[in-house]
C-alpha cells in the first residue's frame, strides 16, 4: 500500500508530502506517525506540504489532529510550505487551523521547531533546581 | 428574388461602390482624420466582393451560415479596427447601411417591368443588411467591453503593489474601496509576493482606504488567516480614528490580529520581531522610529 515516508532527523521527524493526499494515506500517516513519535521519542514533527496543490477539508482536519496528537505525545507540529492557492482554500473554507504552527519553507520550520525545543527543554530545569534547594 | 440581389451585385460592382460611396459621403460618417479615403474604398471593395461570393448560394436569410463566414471575418475586422480608432456604434453600422440606397436604386431600375419582384428583393435586401448592420454593432460593443474589462484588471493590478520594506518585511499600502474582487487580487498578490520573497511578515496599510465595513474587515482577517497559513505574519496599519470606531460598532473581532495606527507603528513592530533595527540604533535602542 502507498504510504507516505517519515524521516528521522535527531529530535525531529520529518514528513515531506509528495502525492496527492487522498483521504486514506492522510489517515495512514495520521497512524504511521503516532506510532513513529512514541518509538523514537521525537520531539518535533516537520510537515512539508509544499507540493499539495490541493486541499480540502477533510485534510486539513487531518493536519489539525495531528497537530493536536503530536501536542499530547510531546511533540510539536509545524507545517511549511503551503502554497497560496491552498491557504485561500482552507480559508474560504473557514479553516483556520489554529493549533497548527506554520512557516515558509523548510529551513525556517526547522529553526522554529529547534528553538522551541530547546526553550521546551530549559523548562524542567528550573523544578529540578528547586527541588535540590 | 434572391439571385437577382447577386446579380445585381455581380453586374454593377464598381457602380455600387461609387454610389455607396457617395451616400457614406452625403450622410456625414466619413471621418478624414480617422480614415483615409483609400482604406475606405478598399473596405467597400473588399465587402461587396464578400457579400457577392456569398449570396451566390441563394442564401440571404442566415448571416451565422457558413457561406457568409468571411463577410462575418470582414466586418468583425472592420468593427474591431473602427471601435478602437473611436468611432460610434452607429457610425460602424451605418457603414452597411448605406449601401441600401444605391442597392435599391439599381433593383428597382433593373425590375422596373415587376413592381412586385422589386417588392421581395428589397425586403430580402434590408433583412439582410440590417442582420449584417446589427453583426457589426455587437462586434464593436464586443470589443469595447474587452477593452473595459482589461482596463478593469490593470487597474486591480496596479492597485496592488507589494513592496519589499526590508529584509522579510514586504507591505501592501491599499487605495480605495476594497470589495470582494479587489480582496481576492489583494490576497493573491500578496501571498505570491510572500512565497517570493520569502518574507516573515506583511505589513497591510489601510491609510487610503475609506470606510471598513463588515465584508472588508472580514476580507481582511481572512487574508491575515491565509497568512498564517503560509508561516508569516501579519499586521492591519493605519487604521484611522474614525474606522476603529466602525470596527468596534460592528462588533468585529480583531482579537486575533496585530494592528498598528501607523505604518510606522507596524514597521517598528515588524523590526523587533525580527531583532534587527535601523542602522542609527542599536538592537535595543529605545524610542520611536
Amino acid at each position: 500500500m502507498e504510504r507516505i515516508p517519515i524521516l528521522r532527523m535527531g529530535k525531529v521527524l520529518l514528513v515531506t508530502i509528495q502525492v496527492d493526499m487522498h483521504d486514506q494515506l492522510a489517515v495512514t500517516l495520521q497512524d504511521d506517525l503516532t506510532a513513529r513519535i512514541v518509538d523514537s521519542g521525537a520531539r518535533g514533527v516537520l510537515i512539508d506540504i509544499s507540493s499539495l496543490e490541493v486541499v480540502d477539508s477533510f485534510i486539513g482536519r487531518i493536519l489539525g489532529n495531528i497537530a493536536t496528537m503530536s501536542r499530547v505525545l510531546d511533540a510539536q507540529t509545524v507545517v511549511v510550505g503551503m502554497q497560496p492557492a491552498v491557504a485561500i482554500t482552507l480559508v474560504e473554507l473557514g479553516m483556520s487551523l489554529p493549533g497548527i504552527r506554520t512557516a515558509l519553507n523548510v529551513e525556517k520550520g526547522m529553526a522554529l521547531l529547534q528553538a522551541s525545543i530547546e526553550a521546551d527543554d530549559a523548562v524542567p530545569e528550573v523544578p529540578d533546581a528547586s527541588l535540590e534547594d | 428574388m434572391t439571385t437577382r440581389i447577386h446579380e445585381i451585385l455581380k453586374k454593377y460592382p464598381s457602380e455600387l461602390i461609387a454610389e455607396w460611396f457617395a451616400a457614406m459621403t452625403s450622410s456625414g460618417i466619413r471621418r478624414d482624420a480617422l480614415l483615409k479615403e483609400g482604406e475606405l474604398r478598399e473596405q467597400c471593395a473588399e465587402f461587396l466582393r464578400l457579400l457577392t461570393q456569398a449570396t451566390e448560394q441563394g442564401n440571404l436569410t442566415d448571416i451565422n451560415s457558413s457561406g457568409f463566414a468571411s463577410v462575418r471575418d470582414m466586418l468583425e475586422r472592420l468593427s474591431r479596427s473602427r471601435s478602437l480608432q473611436g468611432f460610434s456604434p452607429s457610425e460602424t453600422a451605418t457603414f452597411i447601411f448605406s449601401l441600401k440606397q444605391p442597392l435599391f436604386d439599381r433593383l428597382r431600375r433593373e425590375l422596373a417591368s415587376q413592381p412586385e419582384a422589386v417588392a421581395d428583393a428589397m425586403w430580402s435586401a434590408t433583412v439582410l443588411l440590417d442582420k449584417l448592420g446589427l453583426f457589426t454593432t455587437e462586434v464593436h460593443q464586443r470589443t469595447r467591453e474587452e477593452v473595459i474589462v482589461r482596463q478593469q484588471q490593470e487597474m486591480l493590478e496596479l492597485s496592488t503593489p507589494v513592496v519589499q520594506m526590508w529584509d522579510r518585511i514586504v507591505a501592501l499600502p491599499l487605495i480605495g474601496t476594497l470589495d470582494s474582487g479587489r480582496t481576492q487580487t489583494v490576497m493573491e498578490t500578496l501571498l505570491q509576493r510572500i512565497v517570493e520573497t520569502g518574507a516573515e511578515i506583511a505589513i497591510i496599510d489601510i491609510t487610503g482606504v475609506p470606510t471598513v465595513d463588515t465584508l472588508t474587515a472580514q476580507h481582511l482577517i481572512k487574508t491575515v488567516t491565509a497568512t498564517r497559513l503560509m508561516g508569516a505574519e501579519c499586521v492591519i496599519s493605519g487604521i484611522r480614528p474614525q474606522i476603529a470606531q466602525t470596527i468596534v460598532h460592528l462588533g468585529v473581532d480583531l482579537a486575533g490580529v496585530v494592528t498598528k495606527s501607523s505604518l510606522a507603528g507596524a514597521f517598528s513592530w515588524a523590526l523587533k520581531r525580527l531583532n534587527q533595527s535601523l542602522g542609527s540604533q542599536g538592537p535595543r535602542a529605545p524610542g520611536k522610529v
